[in-house]
């Protein structure tokens, strides 16, 4: 196989316009409006840059969810970085984005030009090579991501304990897609409840579900009656679930579906789960920015692996700090309000300068906005 | 055992006289240079421009070129988008103690040849070896002086002008990044990195209306074209379809997460025509390279943004890079 037969078959024009054509079509018979949570920050970007929102009907809206694992870190925690990071003999390693969002005291881009070492790796393992290298340091990991990346944390603490790492340490801020969900939905929270009705259906992402199955969305079609489809991320997966997802309100049959169905499965991948199990445990609450404390929504390393956690080892500020007044990143992550309604978006706010984190990875949906526009 | 560079070199003695004549004169060497004392005397320029560019890359060897051929090319590129024929280089070396002599007559050597493909030559320069560590292999500064034979502006752009690029896009960002990732393909890359002078001198030669050209270096094609939309107030629309991407570059930028148009270019440059001139511009570029492309035209829609169509029929912004892309990348 080509590298771009992964991708460019997705991507193809003539499939994209004629699911266009087809949505339009089977839209026209349903006599409401569908708002789809594409609850995925991958999704976000992906409607975004390929200006999906303007080949959709009117009746069909996008609700932009809170899956941005960068998006949804509370202040406090990055802060947790910004600390552990200026600590002596410390190398910090993190994901992607996470290096540009601004905490309390700053970011992490920041740090390092105070003179922190912090190093962007690609995927967990490559701290294995950070922490043989430099034997004398403490390498601290600060893990973020879905499920997606849950097991490959877990993957490097098991090649840790068995190359017998003395130096590598942990800060694990690893979330869980369904907790989040069924919050935005179930929440009796009154502010929260003001919204209730207005997703209609979840466009769910399909790398979670590669690790976790289509099950763990079960529960959303039989007790709260919303759809679920897993989709991909190209052009062609997003316009096809947002198809399935038509067609299920005209049939009148709510389920979970996969269009993803490449590598997704009812059960996931059981062995990358067994893995998440061997070495984390839930937490009770775990406050997400925006929406506040989440129950079990968050892993935590186990207790038997307390020795490899910062939040264990070291002293980290608890307290919760609140956003700048006027972002309203919280609304938006709950659906409630599009990113061109904060009144400092595109001025106070723009990704050099973010001042809310929807604004910092191009996941966000604020970032997304001003990035590619909403052009018609 | 390997002949490597050491301190006493770059001492202003014995060894450093050494080191000037049997390597760089060698390759280098002109009437100028014999010439040359604390400084050089280089006669008349009726329309004189000046530049000048360090030169950092790691690796310093990648495929398509070397930190050599990369430096004269970067430099006389900056001269020809002015429409200034290259003249006179002048080069300063900073090298690493323990740096191999055979990298650095391998350098030399592709030097000598990027400046004949723009009829340079060197008229002075400057060696100094610092102690291990103090600098990472080798650093290269390069000032050029050259003869602006046309005036190119960005301020002459106006609606209705057409967008063309001189080759498919992304490459040298595409190729420093595999390198470094470690990433093998099947069919490899290549930087694009060339001297663009010859390609310069054939529109002024055709008297092409030339606007503006600017070669799409670090930030990419987005850089240039969201500039220009900024400094002039215009919009630049570009259809995605017509720029060309290769299909090993699609494949780094699937890989690594990054959008081609923000990939930089070493040999690759946008150019804003008059549209009575697009199509013998287009010939003209292709004759030296069959990627180049009409992508686009300038219009008054959305002031000072760049947009792109795709092939659906949808429109986007295309922004201002930002953040650190990729450090020492040139
Ligand atoms: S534009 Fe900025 S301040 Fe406004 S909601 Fe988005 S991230 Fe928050």
């Amino acid at each position: 196989m080509e590298l771009k037969d992964l991708y460019e078959k997705f991507r193809d024009p003539k499939t994209i316009k004629a699911l266009a054509k087809e949505i339009e079509k089977e839209a026209s018979k349903l006599n409401r409006d569908i708002n789809i949570m594409e609850v995925c920050g991958g999704h976000t970007h992906t409607i975004m840059k390929y200006g999906l929102l303007q080949l959709l009907p009117k009746n069909i809206n996008f609700i932009h969810g809170p899956g941005c694992p960068v998006c949804i870190m509370p202040k406090e925690r990055i802060d947790h970085a910004y600390i552990l990071s200026l600590k002596e003999n410390v190398i910090l390693c993190t994901l992607g984005d996470m290096i540009k969002v601004p905490g309390s005291y700053g970011s992490l881009q920041n740090a390092r030009s105070r003179g922190a070492d912090v190093r962007f790796v690609y995927s967990p393992l490559d701290v294995l090579k950070i922490a043989k290298e430099n034997p004398n340091k403490k390498v601290i990991f600060f893990a973020i991501g879905f499920e997606t990346t849950t097991p490959m944390t877990a993957a490097l603490l098991q090649n840790v304990i068995n190359l017998n790492l003395k130096n590598v340490l942990f800060h694990i801020n690893h979330v869980t897609v369904p907790e989040v969900m069924r919050e935005l939905i179930d929440s009796r929270d009154e502010h929260i409840d003001s919204y209730n009705n207005q997703i209609d259906a979840f466009l769910g992402p399909s790398h979670v579900s590669v690790i976790a199955g289509s099950k763990i969305y079960e529960e959303f079609p039989q007790k709260y009656s919303r759809p679920v489809v897993v989709a991909g991320f190209e052009p062609v997966d997003v316009m096809e679930g947002v198809l399935m997802i038509v067609r299920q309100f005209l049939k009148e049959e709510i389920k979970v579906e996969i269009q993803y169905k490449r590598s997704v499965t009812r059960d996931g991948n059981k062995r990358a789960w067994e893995m998440i199990e061997r070495y984390f445990k839930k937490r009770d609450l775990f406050k997400w920015r925006g929406l506040g404390n989440i129950p079990k929504s968050a892993w935590q390393l186990k207790d038997e692996f307390e020795r490899f956690d910062t939040e264990k080892i070291y002293e980290l500020p608890k307290e919760e700090i609140e956003d700048h007044k006027l972002c309203i990143c919280g609304d938006i992550l709950r659906g409630m309000a599009k990113p061109t309604e904060c009144q400092v978006f595109g001025s106070a706010c723009t990704p050099s300068k973010p001042l809310g984190s929807c604004m910092v990875s191009s996941e966000g949906a604020c970032a997304a906005y001003y990035k590619y526009g909403n052009l018609i | 055992m390997q002949k490597v560079i050491t301190l006493s070199m770059g001492n202003g003695g014995l060894e450093n006289r050494e080191l000037l004549k049997k390597f760089v004169f060698r390759h280098l060497g002109n009437s100028f240079l014999k010439d040359a004392e604390d400084g050089t005397v280089l006669g008349e320029i009726e329309n004189l421009v000046f530049t000048t560019d360090s030169f950092t890359i790691n690796p310093i060897f990648f495929k398509g070129g070397d930190i050599g051929k990369l430096s004269v090319a970067g430099a006389c590129n900056d001269l020809a988008m002015m429409g200034s024929e290259p003249k006179f280089l002048s080069l300063s070396f900073i090298i690493e103690e323990g740096f191999s002599l055979r990298d650095f007559e391998r350098i030399l050597r592709s030097m000598k040849k990027e400046l004949s493909v723009n009829g340079a030559v060197v008229v002075t320069g400057d060696t100094k070896v610092v102690p291990k560590g103090a600098c990472d292999k080798i650093y290269i500064n390069v000032s050029a002086i050259g003869n602006r034979l046309a005036n190119f502006s960005q301020k002459n752009i106006k609606e209705g002008d057409k967008v063309l690029l001189s080759g498919d896009i992304a490459r040298h960002g595409a190729t420093i990044f595999a390198s470094r990732e470690g990433i093998e393909l099947e069919n490899e890359i290549e930087s694009d990195c060339r001297s663009l002078w010859p390609i310069v001198k054939a529109l002024i030669d055709e008297k092409i209306f030339v606007k503006a050209l600017r070669d799409a270096t670090r930030g990419g094609v987005a850089a240039v074209l969201n500039e220009w939309a900024k400094d002039e107030n215009l919009c630049f629309e570009i259809e995605e379809a017509k720029v060309n991407i290769s299909l090993e570059v699609k494949g780094i930028c699937e890989i690594l997460g990054f959008e081609p148009f923000v990939l930089a270019n070493e040999g690759t440059f946008v150019c804003v025509v008059d549209r009575k001139d697009e199509k013998r511009t287009l010939e003209i570029l292709k004759s030296f390279n069959e990627n180049a492309s009409i992508i686009g035209e300038v219009t008054k829609e959305y002031m000072g943004r760049v947009i792109l169509k795709t092939e659906w029929k949808t429109r986007r912004f295309l922004d201002m890079p930002s953040g650190e892309i990729l450090p020492r990348i040139c």
